[in-house]
């Protein structure tokens, strides 16, 4: 049966919540409302209120008590309604969560879950758009993943909950009802820290994550129909910890690389895949690794400016097309 | 005055206690002030480094609250949590090596003074960001009261603390859900040299509990007794499902705020008036007065007491540094996480 993203998450959450009575769900509005998105739609009936609850909005609080029932072996999935609303818990995330097996010389465990809506295109403007995951992925202790089909978004989430570590998990907001697929029946999960070769190219190679996966799987069809370009993509799925051989992998074997994400240029993860590829395989390379991300400025409310803003299928063409002529 | 409404509580205090669980108070009392001054001779013979904050004066907080609770109840704390980290159990030689950076420190050395950290005893950690810890309690509160368990959590925390976000959050919360939780506010007049009435509008903070719902009472934080009996009562409440109680401790810290700190801000004459009524002299004072306990017992207390801080100290020196391969190992849980805690 073919399944949104949207559905995939919500899947996930039914089918972990039944297999382990620790797991449990918390955020503004997820329990009678179902979540801003629905994604949490039905979890109320189906476990009730002690393992769906609606917290008030308080951010710092959610992953604070998040973190407080995980170190004693609950499984909380914590949502932030928005992923632009993550800054408000930033404190608890990067110095509670992340540091606590740490602090504790390594005999404690935070299997804690912050599920965060991302991602621009649907005219949220600046505080309903941001895709923050750099601001995490320099934060040794978290894992960070960002999938970008349905498969993933649940196989991704069902990891997510499953492992001993604290996982924020970035869902993009605008492939919530517009990416489906069949789903295999019964269990299955998708390994943290595994990118995922979405098309096998020889000429150029595209390493991208979440929102622009399938922009440029759009891109790769044009390139290899008009230029007779043969494009590898690469999807990240998981960006702490980088799926290191992968990248090297798809470097090497095409020596041309360009990195794509939604989130800004200056700072973002492609600027750090850059530089991994710049430090281990020079020797292959016949172009410098380019990126395209958004510009460096703020997500805007005019439809015009965020798609003058934003990456989109036709930037990615024009820059393979120039990549391709290096 | 609160403070005088809730003096009678020292009293009923008393009677509750027989002496062995008196000069046990005692002894944890002493037990924290020879640590702390044997921690300040060694940072300042080069032995401890970084930042370093001292309890000293602030015994009867710790040692009081903790003594009302049952062992297997949740401790979360702040970075001046030697003295927390200590009444709850922790083995003096662990908090001395830690403090050492040593491997054998309560958290292998890789947290310091300020992160001490003991899932095992339920000491659940001292955090360095203020008002970090107050949202942790309200989590450990929500996971023992969806399981049904019978713990209380305690959450202390300083003045500083309470024009955090994160202290309005959880006390909303815990007072919204009920949660099984005390919040223990230690109010020793300065968040580090900030005076109490220039960062917060209310002076009295045991007034905070009123628009959350909850008791709020004003204790002596010197008197290991108040803070005892304040906190039976409030970890009783907790235990009943009637929900959190905010107690403010008015109490003292000996030094600065921490071992670079000279406290200018503060006059010598207010460190005398706070030094005379010292926790520890009072509740000796009291014990022989009221024959609770004779000198030759308060002594043999000191001596042993003695005894296991220069112990603690030489097993700190003594032991090794952190090895270096051991640093990634702590980050992650490396298993793939099929395995269930």
């Amino acid at each position: 049966m073919e399944v949104t993203y949207l559905a995939a998450i919500n899947q996930a959450l039914h089918e972990e919540m039944r297999r382990d009575e620790n797991v449990f769900v918390m955020g503004e509005d997820v329990a009678e409302l179902g979540g801003a998105f629905k994604v949490t739609e039905g979890l109320l009936e189906a476990f009730g209120e002690d393992r769906v609850i609606d917290t008030p909005i308080s951010e710092a609080l959610i992953v604070g008590a998040g973190v407080g029932a995980a170190v004693l072996g609950m499984r909380p999935v914590v949502e932030m309604q928005f992923s632009d609303f993550i800054s408000c818990a930033f404190d608890q995330i990067v110095n509670s969560a992340a540091t606590l097996r740490y602090r504790h010389g390594g005999r404690a465990a935070c299997p804690l879950v912050i599920r965060a809506p991302s991602g621009a295109g649907i005219h949220g403007a600046l505080f309903h758009s941001q895709n923050p995951e750099a601001w995490f992925t320099r934060v040794p202790g978290l894992k960070v993943v960002a999938p970008a089909t349905a498969y993933d978004a649940k196989g991704l989430l069902k990891a997510a909950i499953r492992d001993n570590n604290p996982v924020v998990y970035f869902e993009h907001k605008r492939l919530y009802r517009s990416v489906r697929e069949d789903l295999p029946e019964g269990e299955f999960v998708v390994p943290i820290g595994v990118a995922e070769l979405r098309q096998e190219g020889r000429d150029l190679s595209v390493i991208t994550y979440g929102g622009t996966v399938h922009q440029v799987l759009d891109a790769a069809r044009i390139l290899d129909k008009e230029d007779k370009v043969s494009v590898e993509v690469l999807d990240l799925r998981t960006l702490l910890p980088l799926d290191r051989e992968a990248i090297l992998a798809t470097a090497r074997k095409t020596g041309k690389v360009l990195v794509v994400h939604e989130d800004r240029l200056t700072g973002g993860i492609g600027g750090e895949i850059a530089a991994l590829i710049a430090e281990h395989a020079f020797d292959a390379l016949d172009a410098p690794v380019r990126r395209l991300a958004a510009l460096d400025t703020h997500t805007a409310f005019s439809p015009p400016l965020e798609e003058y803003i934003l990456p989109n299928t036709n930037k990615i063409v024009e820059a393979l097309r120039s990549l391709a002529a290096y | 005055m609160a403070l005088e409404r809730e003096k009678h509580i020292a009293e009923r205090a008393l009677l509750t206690m027989d002496d062995v669980q008196i000069i046990d108070l005692y002894r944890r009392m002493v037990l924290i002030r020879r640590f702390e001054e044997k921690t300040a001779e060694m940072y300042s013979r080069g032995k401890i480094t970084g930042f370093c904050h001292l309890y000293a004066g602030e015994e009867a907080v710790a040692v009081g609250a903790i003594a009302a609770l049952y062992d297997k109840d949740y401790v979360v704390s702040t970075y001046r949590e030697h003295g927390h980290c200590l009444a709850k159990g922790a083995a003096p030689r662990a908090v001395m090596a830690e403090l050492f950076g040593k491997a054998t420190g309560i958290s292998r050395g890789h947290g310091g003074s300020m992160h001490l950290f003991d899932a095992n005893l339920r000491f659940m950690g001292g955090y360095a960001i203020v008002g970090g810890g107050l949202p942790i309690a309200a989590g450990l509160g929500l996971a023992v009261k969806y399981r049904e368990e019978p713990e209380v959590v305690c959450c202390f925390f300083g003045d500083g603390a309470l024009p955090q976000g994160a202290f309005h959050e959880s006390l909303n919360l815990a007072s919204l859900w009920k949660l099984p939780v005390v919040f223990i506010c230690e109010n020793n007049f300065y968040g580090m040299g900030t005076m109490v009435q220039n960062a917060i509008c209310q002076e009295e903070l045991y007034r905070f509990a009123e628009p959350y719902k909850m008791p709020g009472v004003r204790v002596d934080g010197m008197n290991v007794l108040e803070v005892y009996q304040a906190t039976v009562e409030a970890a009783a409440r907790a235990r009943e499902g009637d929900g959190p109680s905010l107690i403010e401790a008015v109490t003292y810290r000996f030094r600065g705020h921490s071992m670079s700190d000279p406290a200018e801000y503060r006059s010598r004459r207010e460190e005398r008036i706070w030094q005379e009524r010292d926790p520890i002299k009072q509740l000796r004072r009291k014990l022989l007065q009221d024959r609770r306990a004779d000198e030759n017992q308060l002594t043999t207390v000191e001596t042993e007491v003695n005894a296991i801080i220069e112990d603690a100290v030489r097993f700190a020196e003594e032991s090794p540094e952190p090895a270096l391969d051991t640093l990634g190992k702590l980050v992650y849980v490396e298993d793939d996480g099929t395995a269930q805690s």
